[in-house]
């Protein structure tokens, strides 16, 4: 969790009321199917471009995950080192618009007391046991200028959200999208599943709720 | 067995703050006149309309989850059993207001079966006396579908079947699940 300690009033304000900017739903295969603004003016970018954007960051994604570090259980109680350090995993990359610093999640330990190659961690010796949780991937990534909070539901549907990086509560933003997504787009009858959303109830009651939250 | 009461609990919270609710007789009438007509439109051949229940509950399970995962807010399931105990107490609830019971496991962990106490898809129904339909139709087949739907979107391929049903005159109304797979990450191992 980022804390701001030097936001003014006046930077409160001002974020208060452009604190959501976009947001873009990508389905399980890494496909495009929803992206909206949610202030008018907001330079947009081509199409082509959104959708080389979701497509590059279903494999950002799916690289975090694999690159979480990968616990024997036997260590972990014995080898304190190697756990403290992996659960700090991040990594660095620069975009034209900054830093940003991707924040891989907490990695999930084997639980498997029976693998026998636990203490030679490779990737063939040790999976994720199914269904227990799973590395996560890649949370939020931030700069100077926005955040962008990525929430994968557990059908692999991921909703990127854009804000402002002062914003609080974004969870409970995502939460109610999420929701709002359930409702209007999944019991839509005549939405095949996994194409792209052109649910204009989905539309009105998204932009309405975030209005009413400002 | 506090897990068990604690997702009893769960289902219980969100049934009576999350979830709107529906005149009951609306969804029994509507259910039943879809079962009569696809009984009609199939000519009696009530191994397809089976099918066709399943196949149009697998369609709304898909569906479903998002929906329950939306509302629920509940994690990732650690083991079979702890999905079972979700169907029941949460999916459940949250969507007929029931809670059928989770019984009969098999040693593996791979088996279990739910016990409909109550069943609102059947309130008021009486089969077909044409002496094959007590045999044949599996008249709340479509739950069956829903499961099979759910889960699989949340990465479980199961298999579910009734065995047994009130309305055939058996003395419980039983549904058979199984687990068949976890489906693994779609992604290529290589692909790293």
């Amino acid at each position: 969790m980022y804390v701001s300690n030097c936001s003014t009033s006046l930077r409160a304000q001002t974020n208060k009321t452009r604190a959501v900017y976009s947001l873009i739903i990508i389905n399980k295969a890494g496909g495009l199917v929803y992206q909206r603004e949610f202030h008018s003016g907001l330079h947009k970018l081509s199409t082509n471009d959104y959708l080389v954007l979701a497509g590059t960051f279903h494999g950002v994604h799916a690289i975090t995950r694999s690159i979480t570090p990968r616990l024997p259980l036997a260590s972990t109680t014995t080898n304190p080192t190697t756990a403290s350090h992996s659960t700090t995993a991040s990594l660095s990359l620069t975009s034209p618009s900054g830093t940003t610093t991707p924040t891989a999640s907490t990695p999930t330990a084997s639980n498997n007391p029976n693998n026998p190659a636990a203490n030679t961690p490779s990737s063939s010796a040790y999976s994720y046991p199914i269904p227990s949780v799973p590395a996560s991937g890649l949370e939020f990534l931030e700069t100077d200028k926005f955040r962008l909070t990525c929430f994968q539901t557990q059908t692999g549907t991921k909703f990127l959200l854009f804000t402002d990086p002062f914003m609080a509560n974004i969870d409970v933003v995502m939460k109610k999208i999420y929701e709002l997504y359930a409702d209007f787009v999944m019991k839509n009858p005549f939405y095949q599943l996994e194409m792209p959303v052109r649910c204009e109830a989905f539309d009105r009651h998204l932009g309405s709720w975030l209005r009413g939250r400002i | 067995m506090s897990s068990t009461t604690k997702t009893a609990r769960i289902g219980e919270e969100l049934w009576k703050t999350r979830v709107d609710k529906v005149n009951a007789e609306l969804v029994t009438l509507t259910y039943g006149t879809i079962v009569a007509q696809l009984c009609h439109d199939y000519d009696g051949d009530y191994t397809e309309v089976n099918k066709q229940l399943d196949k149009m509950g697998y369609n709304i399970g898909l569906r479903l989850i998002e929906d329950f995962l939306a509302r629920s807010n509940v994690g990732r399931c650690a083991n079979f059993r702890e999905t079972a105990d979700m169907v029941a107490k949460v999916g459940f609830k949250m969507f007929l207001n029931i809670s059928p019971t989770v019984t009969n496991w098999t040693s593996d962990n791979n088996q279990f079966s739910l016990i409909f106490e109550e069943n609102p898809l059947a309130d008021f129904v009486e089969l077909p006396d044409d002496g094959r339909a007590q045999d044949e139709l599996w008249f709340s087949n479509i739950l069956c579908g829903v499961l099979r739907g759910a889960l699989e979107m949340v990465q479980m391929q199961i298999d579910a079947h009734f065995v047994s049903d009130v309305l055939r005159g058996d003395d419980t109304t039983e549904m058979r699940v199984s687990l068949v797979r976890y489906i693994e990450d779609e992604m290529p191992p290589d692909e790293e």
